[in-house]
């Protein structure tokens, strides 16, 4: 069974249809990446996954494991183990980023008919993934995200995916903004959260970051459609020659 | 004690339902005549056994309540009421003083049990908190007296107040509020029935919270209450009001005075939890909330700061004020005012800056949701001997959908130049931004307008004492529930 099966996803924003018809198949424990130049549709197909208001399917289906995704609310699929790392991660003033990561934990629990986490057994348990991911809790204890720089924003998402352990990651442009130590240490921690179910899905413009997380497919997305796909030569080809050919006029 | 994430995880434990409090407790129950007169004022000053002086008060208010005009200043609109059609007293039979615990009527107990207030002593939070439980119009019981009266802390109803301290109580009653302050007050001076009465005594830091629960459960009565506070010199109090009152059809009328006083280098804190009965969706029945609480910073360097979360009331009427009399005194005022339906509330501060350098600070909250209203009415006035007086306001305004309204009407009047007032307001809507993060992480849309509307007050609600925090949070999710579609 896959993770993840779209088929002729058509998704309008407003009046315009921004998808137009994508095909895409995630096997369980497989990272595929998308890439695609500016206003190509790739925050668009991770906001209709994830079900954001606003953003009407008008054609085609989406699967995630064995159920229909498009049938749930934001939350549930959430619950069911969908989880988009932010490009613009956003600002929650007054709640610490450890209460939220809180609440988030235990919908997931009641979502599962389990008992919520104890607050000091779920203390110790962001504390050891933070040291996994060889991150500091510190910005836990802030506000969510306010005043975060660019970089402390995505680790931070990058945290709150090692908690919430999902079955599906998108990550949309999560090494936009990052230093060079930074992106490594992201990426380390993508790799770390690497297991034979877990699956992922990265939006990125930048083939550095493949060096680093490896994925097992590469797909060009343009014009609200994946237009190529491939294995890892695909972005090196896309670094050399830009996005010419798929920008409508090839 | 700041809302940590523990506070945050206790709240989720507790059920999260519609107006739980709306029970009403079968008893048997004295009442006066409904109507207002001489004689029912009589009749009320008799049953408490009280002094001439005080019937005298009673009566000159009463007096000058007939010559005055029920305000319509504020932004709240409500039935005229039939003051009339009204029950000035009613009191459980047989309860009249009761000595201890024991002699209290097992029902009103139970009650105060479903409340999540219980009146045994070994009971209550581990000795931090001593209660003093008003049903109606009588005080049913007070908690750890003995324990407090061993500090010399009187912490007793006013009626008792009025019989046992009677110079104490001559000497403050309407010294804060005088009788002919307002309608509400001047009423409520001519009828009070009961509430708590406090003396902290010279140099004691009181270290138990003391909290006062109001329970409204008879039918078309009006509740009275008068609270009076006094920290002597170099004395401590904090003091939490919490209250509730059963679902009803018709209106119910809550008229209370609250006066506080602190001495030199005193510090009373006041916390509110206010619970009324909201009324349903469509505005039906529901508490008019008409209450005037002020206090008086008499000495030097003395202190006083009310913090209040107002969730319930179908209108609330009600400015906390402090008259900085004392030079270098302060006046704090911390609000979260959540409206939802059909809920009109017109709240604020006044912050009277009498001596020299008084400094006081202003932190609002307004949050309306569903066709609510919610008005912020400030008033800021520097008098010319308050040399040097400060005072920072801020006034934030949270808007759930597009049908409900914020308004924030500061008056300010500084006479000394020297004077520093600032004021800041902003106005904010739940961002889509904001529900669709909470939600891709799995909160479901209730869920994330609870936490981010706590959030939205966090600074207001880190003032209250860790036992009040914990409830607030979660009235805070109760009284946002069907405000997101
Ligand atoms: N809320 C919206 N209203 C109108 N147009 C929108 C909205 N959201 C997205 N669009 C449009 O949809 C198109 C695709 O946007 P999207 O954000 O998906 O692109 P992207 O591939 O993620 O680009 P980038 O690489 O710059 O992040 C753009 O033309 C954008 O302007
Ligand atoms: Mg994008």
């Amino acid at each position: 069974m896959s993770i993840l099966s779209i088929e002729n996803l058509h998704a309008n924003v407003g009046e315009t249809e921004i998808l137009r018809g994508i095909n895409l198949k995630i096997e369980p424990g497989e990272v595929h990446a998308v890439m695609g130049p500016n206003g190509s549709g790739k925050s668009t197909l991770s906001y209709v996954l994830a079900g954001r208001d606003g953003y009407c399917v008008t054609d085609g289906s989406v699967e995630f494991k064995d159920i229909d995704l498009l049938e749930l609310e934001a939350d549930e699929r959430a619950n069911e183990g969908v989880f988009l790392a932010f490009q613009y991660p956003v600002e929650v003033p007054g709640v610490t980023g450890m209460t939220f990561l809180r609440e988030a934990y235990n919908s997931r629990l009641r979502y599962e008919g389990k008992e919520e986490a104890d607050a000091m057994e779920f203390l110790k348990l962001v504390r050891s993934k933070a040291k996994d991911l060889n991150m500091s809790d510190d910005m836990l204890k802030r506000p969510v995200n306010v005043g975060f720089s660019g970089g402390e924003k995505k680790r931070n998402e990058i945290l709150q995916m090692a908690v919430l352990e999902p079955k599906l990651a998108i990550l949309d442009e999560t090494d936009s903004g990052l230093d060079i130590d930074a992106l490594k240490l992201v990426a380390d921690g993508v790799n770390a959260l690497r297991t034979n179910e877990r699956s992922m899905l990265i939006i990125t413009h930048y083939q550095r970051l493949l060096d680093y997380i490896k994925p097992d497919h590469v797909h060009v997305l343009a014009r609200g459609q994946i237009q190529r796909s491939g294995g890892k030569e695909l972005a090196l080809e896309l670094e050399a020659n830009g996005y010419a050919g798929f920008d409508g006029k090839g | 004690m700041s809302i940590d994430a523990n506070t945050a995880d206790r709240v989720k434990e507790l059920e999260v339902d519609k107006y739980k409090y709306g029970f009403v407790t079968d008893i048997e129950m004295e009442t006066a005549p409904k109507g207002l007169n001489e004689d029912i004022i009589r009749f009320i000053s008799a049953k408490k056994e009280e002094p001439d002086w005080l019937l005298e008060w009673r009566l000159k208010a009463y007096r000058h309540w007939l010559t005055m005009d029920e305000p319509d200043w504020a932004k709240v609109g409500y039935d005229k009421i039939d003051y009339q059609d009204l029950h000035y007293y009613a009191a459980p039979k047989n309860i009249d003083r009761p000595k201890s615990l024991d002699e209290v009527d097992p029902e009103l107990l139970n009650t105060y049990e479903k409340l999540g207030i219980p009146l045994k002593e070994q009971e209550l939070l581990s000795g931090v908190v001593a209660v003093d439980a008003v049903f109606d119009s009588v005080s049913v019981a007070t908690t750890y007296k003995a324990k407090l009266t061993e500090m010399g802390v009187i912490f007793c109803s006013i009626s008792e107040a009025v019989r046992e301290y009677p110079e104490l109580v001559k000497k403050y009653i309407g010294s804060v509020v005088p009788y002919s302050d307002n309608y509400f007050a001047t009423l409520n001076s001519a009828v009070f029935t009961d509430g708590s009465f406090v003396y902290v005594p010279k140099g004691l830091r009181c270290p138990m919270e003391l909290s006062t629960y109001f329970r409204i459960n008879a039918e078309n009565t009006g509740q009275f209450e008068r609270t009076l506070i006094i920290a002597d010199d170099g004395a401590y109090v904090s003091y939490l009001e919490g209250c509730t009152a059963p679902q009803r059809d018709e209106n119910q009328l809550h008229a209370a005075v609250v006066e506080l006083v602190t001495l030199d280098n005193a510090e009373i804190k006041y916390s509110t939890v206010q619970n009324w009965y909201p009324g349903d969706e469509n505005g039906k029945g529901g508490i008019y909330n008409f209450v005037t609480k002020r206090g008086a910073c008499r000495g030097e360097n003395s202190k006083i700061s009310w913090t209040q979360v107002e969730t319930g009331s179908a209108v609330t009427w009600k400015y906390p004020s402090c008259i900085l009399q004392g030079d270098n005194s302060i006046g704090e005022f911390y609000s979260v005012a959540i409206t939802n339906n059909a809920q009109q509330a017109d709240t604020g501060t006044k912050m009277i800056h009498l001596g020299k350098n008084t400094r006081s600070t202003v932190i609002s909250k307004g949050i309306s949701a569903g066709r609510a209203d919610n008005t912020y009415r400030g008033l800021v006035k520097i008098l010319p001997r308050a040399e040097g007086a400060r005072n920072f306001t801020q006034c934030d305004s949270l808007l759930i959908g597009n049908k409900c309204g914020a308004h924030t009407v500061p008056y300010i009047e500084s006479r000394n130049p020297s004077a520093r007032v600032e004021h800041e307001a902003t106005t904010s809507k739940i961002s889509e931004d904001q529900m669709f993060y909470c939600m891709q992480r799995g909160l479901s849309s209730e869920a994330a307008v609870s936490l981010i509307v706590n959030g939205f007050c966090k600074e207001v609600m880190k003032e209250l004492p860790m036992e009040f925090a914990v409830e607030a949070q979660k009235l805070i999710g109760i009284s946002l529930e069907g405000s997101v579609g």
